[in-house]
């Protein structure tokens, strides 16, 4: 039987290529992305009076929380900008990029049962996660557009640079692949060593205090700022600090520095969840 | 000639036993010292043949080994063995689920594999959501799914429900739900795993139909289950996995005869040792044989051929229980094809060794592999005895096809061949 060599659709060997991102296969399951991102939003709100209004309260209380705890119990500055403000849209970002983070670090784990059933491309799943977690920062940003617009017109203190409105999708943009790919990597390594998913929790709370979120940076001594810089998120969200209030540190050479970063942890990100997610399905 | 859309070579899947955990970390570290000097994986050398009723030597055991065949399109190839034999994990590496360990395949077209309904469905979700998103995991487009949403809702006859969250339908809607999806399908190779285990009888039906009618349209089909009679029905060819390698393949009749004669005794003499005999504190079962009519131990008879069974027994109770020796009849896809019992003026009460024999006249059973399987009952009160299924299994062939007076020659399919007679004016 003649057989053209070229004519197999898919060939599985044990090994294949480290860095094969597939992006053909993975625009084939555009639409599977699209329903998962659709059922996240949906499906957890399902019995709510608030539905999707939740993700814009949730913000509301929690800087509430830390208006009460951090600026007006324990008098701790905002560096110029309005607490509020300085809490909702630290939290904004951040929030984005560290449920990004949680969630898809534990795409292996919470999958498990689909992906030992049926195959789809494995990175449709912390994809779908992300991208639900960007409709959920848009929607947030919309609250945050408001308290801003007021704090504009109304504070001194605040004032809108034109850059911002290039530099904001560009920042949302570098933290999605940031969280994305951290979130990759771990998830990776958790299908084997489980102990990574409780450590992954408190070093996240642990970052969010390192990021400049809730203390603001002139709180900490030049020495531990100058480190601190090299935090991806620091240089990114105090440069949208910067640009949309006129306060904060805006550093191009960290911000090219954390750009960088960002990029070679997405690079090797796809190559240890390419490597994990032909055989994970045996050790989880 | 037909067009190859799978073709496996050597493939085989190695899995470490016990606990996946903290003691993995060292063998990690040594496979990845042997992969730095460029040798190769020291666990792959050790490794055992897989036989789950065995204790092995080694914590590594091959699931699947050595495994070559090829699939053609528009077969339907069912795959069976015993529990633990290796096809659900053929199946899984063949849906890409998992990936070998060695060896490698190659295939043809589109694939989707069922190795489960209702795989990512949401409880919270409706009927309608659920089967796009499903849809979507299984390969299909949103396009696709809205083409054949109202054949999927009809299908599954759950319309009144479907903007109902699946989880408060019952387990038999949601699984009928599922299926519908998955049998809307349009690939060129399905992957089924023992789906239809659930949902009624009706609906099994329906399943099964919709599979034959898949395969017509030439998509190709890999079909693993325990229910003999739905391979026999719907596949065309076979494959028998014993311990993780291939035993047979081919024909399905062939194969599933090779798998029948495999796990049943084809022995046409059985007897037992004084403290293992089957049995109760009533009764107790001695020995079994299949002869034919001129005493000899045989299994295989020719069509039409009377037989005789002996079933030799101890009553050991003294309570003059009717103990009622029994045959049933089952075919190789375990079919009941018929039951039978002594007339009541045979039955003996008495204390001590007793002979059944069962005479099988005009059995008219069609050529094929037949068990039987063999029990003992007391009607009134009610105690079974004993009951030994698949315990003794014969064949009937055609003497010689040749002889046969009509004009086909090939095999006659059916349970039974009793003697027709045909009479055109």
């Amino acid at each position: 039987m003649e057989q053209d060599k070229n004519t197999w659709d898919i060939v599985v060997r044990p090994k294949s290529n480290l860095y094969n991102l597939n992006l053909k296969e993975l625009m084939r399951y555009k639409d599977l992305i699209l329903l998962l991102v659709k059922r996240d939003i949906v499906a957890v709100y399902k019995q709510t009076v608030l539905g999707p209004l939740w993700m814009i309260v949730q913000p509301i209380f929690t800087t509430l929380v830390y208006l009460f705890t951090f600026s007006a119990t324990a008098k701790i500055s905002t560096d110029g900008i309005p607490p509020i403000l300085f809490y909702l849209m630290g939290l904004t970002f951040w929030n984005y990029f560290s449920d990004s983070l949680l969630k898809t670090s534990n795409t292996f784990i919470a999958n498990a049962s689909v992906f030992g059933k049926v195959y789809f491309p494995r990175l449709v799943m912390p994809i779908s996660v992300v991208i639900s977690n960007l409709v959920k920062l848009f929607l947030q940003c919309l609250l945050l557009t408001l308290v801003y617009l007021y704090y504009l017109f109304t504070s001194n203190d605040v004032q809108f640079n034109f850059y911002a409105i290039i530099y904001i999708p560009l920042a949302v943009l570098f933290l999605g692949i940031f969280s994305l790919s951290l979130g990759v990597v771990f998830s990776a390594f958790t299908t084997k060593y489980r102990d990574l998913t409780f450590l992954l929790g408190f070093a996240v709370q642990l970052l969010m205090f390192g990021s400049c979120i809730v203390l603001p940076a002139s709180i900490y001594g030049e020495k531990i700022l100058s480190i601190l810089m090299f935090n991806p998120i620091v240089p990114i969200i105090e440069a949208v600090k910067y640009f949309l209030t006129g306060h904060g540190l805006f550093s191009p050479f960290h911000l090219m520095f954390a750009f960088v970063t960002i990029i070679l942890t997405f690079v090797i990100g796809v190559m240890v969840f390419n490597k994990t997610e032909k055989t994970f399905i045996d050790t989880v | 000639m037909n067009e190859r859309v799978i073709e496996i070579n050597n493939l085989g899947k190695q899995y470490r036993l016990g606990q996946v955990g903290s003691t993995t970390l060292g063998d990690d570290l040594k496979r990845w010292w042997y992969s730095l000097r460029g040798k190769e994986d020291p666990f792959l050398k050790i490794g055992e043949e897989n036989d789950r009723t065995k204790k092995g030597e080694s914590d590594f055991v091959w699931a699947v080994k050595n495994i070559n065949f090829n699939v053609d399109k528009g077969d339907v190839l069912g795959i069976i063995g015993k529990n633990g034999a290796g096809k659900s994990t053929l199946l899984k590496i063949l849906s890409r689920t998992t990936s070998p360990t060695v060896g490698e395949y190659k295939i043809k077209g589109r694939v989707a594999s069922l190795l489960e309904v209702g795989t990512g469905f949401h409880p919270d979700l409706t009927g309608r959501e659920n089967v796009f998103l499903n849809g979507a995991i299984l390969g299909m487009t949103k396009n696709e799914i809205k083409r054949n949403f109202d054949e999927i809702v009809s299908f599954s006859g759950v319309e009144r429900y479907i903007d109902t969250p699946v989880k408060r339908y019952s387990s038999g809607m949601y699984v009928r739900l599922a299926f519908a999806v998955a049998a809307h399908l349009e690939p060129e190779i399905l992957i089924v795993d023992e789906v239809l285990a659930v949902g009624d009888a009706e609906f099994r039906k329906k399943c099964l139909g919709k599979m034959s009618e898949v395969s017509k349209f030439g998509r190709t089909v890999l079909f693993v289950s325990h229910e003999l009679s739905a391979i026999s029905s719907i596949c065309n060819k076979g494959l028998l996995l014993k311990n993780g390698r291939i035993e047979s393949e081919g024909l399905i009749t062939k194969v599933l005869n090779d798998y029948m004669s495999g796990t049943n005794s084809k022995n046409p003499s059985l007897s037992w040792e004084e403290k293992d005999r089957p049995g109760d504190e009533h009764v107790k079962l001695n020995s079994i044989r299949v002869l034919n009519m001129s005493n000899i131990l045989t299994n295989t008879f020719y069509l039409g051929e009377d037989l005789k069974v002996e079933i030799d027994y101890e009553v050991i109770s003294s309570d003059n229980l009717r103990v009622n020796p029994g045959i049933s009849i089952y075919t190789a896809t375990e079919q009941l094809v018929t039951v039978s019992l002594p007339n009541k003026s045979e039955i003996k009460t008495n204390k001590g060794f007793h002979t059944a024999t069962c005479y099988i006249k005009n059995s008219m059973l069609n050529e094929g592999i037949y068990n039987f399987r063999i029990n003992a009952h007391t009607f009134y009160p009610t105690i079974l005895h004993f009951d030994l299924k698949d315990i003794v299994t014969i064949e009937i062939i055609e003497k010689q096809v040749d002889d046969r007076t009509t004009d086909y020659k090939d095999k006659l399919l059916g349970i039974i061949r009793p003697e027709f007679e045909w009479k055109i004016n």
